[in-house]
């Protein structure tokens, strides 16, 4: 057929590689994310490496004092990581409920006119950027608790910073367990309803059972990003490296680690320097496994319909 | 049986009131959003409105907060949204239509759209490492605005991405179907017919990646490292700082003037982010495409 049409003939092969260039250029482009991975991995890995073969791995990850800077130097993970892990349970403590809450408010109860003032303020919580929420914290919240609840807490500490960041990911948390709510079939509410349930029976026995992977889900990729948050914690939960699971004490993240020695003057290179690497390769690691998780609880125990 | 009738009256009264406690449980958790939003403005504002003038706008940072301004973050900011977007919204649009209108269905396409989801995870202090060390120290490009944007790049490629993959799915078949059988290539029918028609939606993509990457304090903190920046950014190997940048070095400061001038800054820096999002909301809403149409 295409032998056919002899006048088209001659405009053919420049156009047909013409094409093939074109394909090639948008495949390049698709390609730019792998190489952003592999990028991330490798200057990670590289720079990492620069650390690891002064201090040992297992000193890293099972030492108890973080102290890069002040002799005697010692690079043990673990504060860093437990300050984290301290951050990231206060804001679970706020997201999960008020998120899973919001999520079935909107999805079983709110008529549509509310959801279209809710959704958007949701939209505007998840867009403010984190140094606001930061200035919120420090400003705000902190002095609040304060007044009310613990006259003696510092100025810095994790509890306002996890209170913050709570708020902060509650908009996350409940747009993905709502998704998974609103992909319960019609059908399994209208059978409850029809057997004499009230709506908050449907709400609790039904549609979150139903909806469970997914919200399992929200709550797993939402913790993951409260572990990676950054200018919320350095401006507002301190900068000591502290073993502690008080919440009223100042303590130090990994992140915010990251962001101490790059607003200083280590040297590139040293030791101190390269910590910040391997640092951020746990703190990739840790997001990319919960990632990853969160992913897999949804495609394992999806339930289909 | 009448006594049956009468312990079923009770347990529905029950259930009721179980109902409505738990009804006003969602109402209060919901009210937290939004009371939380309502009191973080009213503080900000408030804060802010004292320091808010000219001289905030059009100065130089300065020891003395009554002097202080933040014209370089602010150019800083422009230059980086300006390369930013030169850099990720050809390759974002190119991807989302690679994986849309040309991608086999293969291991490869798999691996590029989880890696894309994975990608869409990653802290954001961590593509500052990875600027710090492939731009400013491997590619040497130093602390410039150019290796900041190609960082920030990098950051809002998988939203953009995503935004304009949905888009473009949401454009009929038909359409294609229409132009494959008046001849045309397919490169011919993505860019005479697809793209036209996913036009706003990739817009509203590019719109809320730019967003994102104009709020991003902890990347560039990781690239350009030190704060008092006394100059603007003339070329793209400048050194450079922004909005959130100069914010966070004001809130830092023990001061409570400082506090006030970052208040400011913040007011200003949501006042272009929030008119942004209702740019992207309105072209959503006026000119998106409904497959069903």
């Amino acid at each position: 057929m295409r032998a056919g049409t002899a006048e088209m003939g001659p405009r053919k092969p420049s156009r047909r590689i013409g094409e093939a260039v074109i394909k090639w250029l948008l495949f390049s482009c698709a390609l730019v994310s792998i190489l952003t991975t592999v990028g991330i991995v490798v200057s990670l890995s590289v720079q990492a490496w620069g650390f690891f073969v002064e201090v040992s791995p297992f000193e890293f990850l099972t030492g108890t004092r973080w102290s890069p800077i002040l002799k005697p130097r010692s690079y043990g993970a673990l504060p860093l990581v437990a300050g984290t892990l301290l951050v990231t349970g206060v804001a679970a403590l706020v997201a999960m409920p008020i998120g899973l809450a919001t999520a079935t408010f909107l999805s079983e109860y709110a008529p549509d006119r509310v959801r279209r003032v809710l959704k958007p303020i949701l939209e505007i919580l998840a867009g403010i950027p984190t140094v606001v929420y930061g200035y919120f914290a420090l400003t705000f919240v902190t002095p609040l608790i304060q007044d009310v609840l613990f006259p003696d807490m510092l100025v810095f500490n994790a509890l306002s910073a996890g209170i913050v960041m709570g708020l902060m990911i509650v908009p996350m948390v409940s747009t993905l367990s709502e998704d998974a709510m609103l992909a319960v079939p019609r059908s399994l509410r209208e059978a409850a309803y029809a057997l004499g349930a009230t709506r908050v029976e449907v709400s609790l026995r039904i549609v979150i059972p139903a909806a469970l992977s997914g919200i399992v889900a929200a709550f797993i990729i939402g913790l993951s990003r409260a572990i990676g948050e950054t200018m919320l914690v350095t401006i507002a939960a301190g900068a000591t490296p502290k073993l502690t699971f008080n919440a009223l004490e100042s303590i130090q993240t990994m992140t915010a680690y990251i962001v101490q020695v790059a607003l200083g003057e280590a040297p590139r290179g040293s030791a101190e320097f390269n910590a910040i690497f391997a640092v951020g390769s746990l703190l990739f690691v840790m997001t990319l496994c919960m990632n990853l998780l969160g992913h897999w609880v949804v495609r394992r125990w999806r339930l289909r319909y | 049986m009448v006594q049956g009738h009468a312990i079923f009256r009770r347990r529905k009264e029950l259930r009721k009131a179980l109902g409505s406690a738990v009804y006003v449980v969602f109402l209060a958790a919901v009210l937290v959003s939004v009371v939380g939003l309502l009191v973080l403005l009213v503080d900000i504002v408030t804060g802010g409105i004292p320091w808010l003038s000219l001289k905030l706008i059009l100065n130089y940072p300065s020891r003395h907060p009554e002097q202080a301004g933040l014209w370089p973050a602010l150019i800083g900011t422009l230059w980086l949204m300006g390369l930013t977007a030169a850099f990720s919204v050809p390759v974002g649009v190119g991807a989302a239509v690679y994986l849309e209108e040309y991608a086999p269905k293969n291991r490869l396409t798999a691996l590029i759209e989880i890696n894309i989801s994975n990608l869409a995870g990653v802290p954001s202090v961590v593509y500052g490492l990875l600027g710090a060390a492939l731009f400013v120290q491997w590619l040497a490009l130093d602390r410039s605005v150019l290796a900041g944007a190609l960082t920030m790049s990098l950051l809002i490629l998988p939203i953009v991405i995503l935004a304009s993959r949905e888009s473009i799915r949401a454009v009929p078949r038909t359409y294609r179907e229409a132009a494959f059988a008046l001849g045309a290539t397919d490169w011919q029918v993505v860019k005479g017919v697809v793209l036209p028609a996913a036009l706003p939606g990739i817009l509203t993509g590019v719109i809320l990646g730019m967003s994102r990457a104009i709020g991003e304090a902890a990347p560039m903190l990781v690239i350009s490292g030190l704060l008092f920046v006394t100059f603007i950014p003339t070329n793209p190997m400048d050194k450079f700082t922004v909005l959130p940048l100069q914010i966070f070095n004001w809130v830092s400061r023990p001061q409570e003037d400082f506090q006030g001038l970052a208040a400011a800054g913040i007011v200003l820096l949501l006042v272009v982010l929030l008119s942004m999002n209702a740019v992207a909301v309105f072209i959503r809403n006026r000119y998106q495409v409904r497959s069903d149409e």
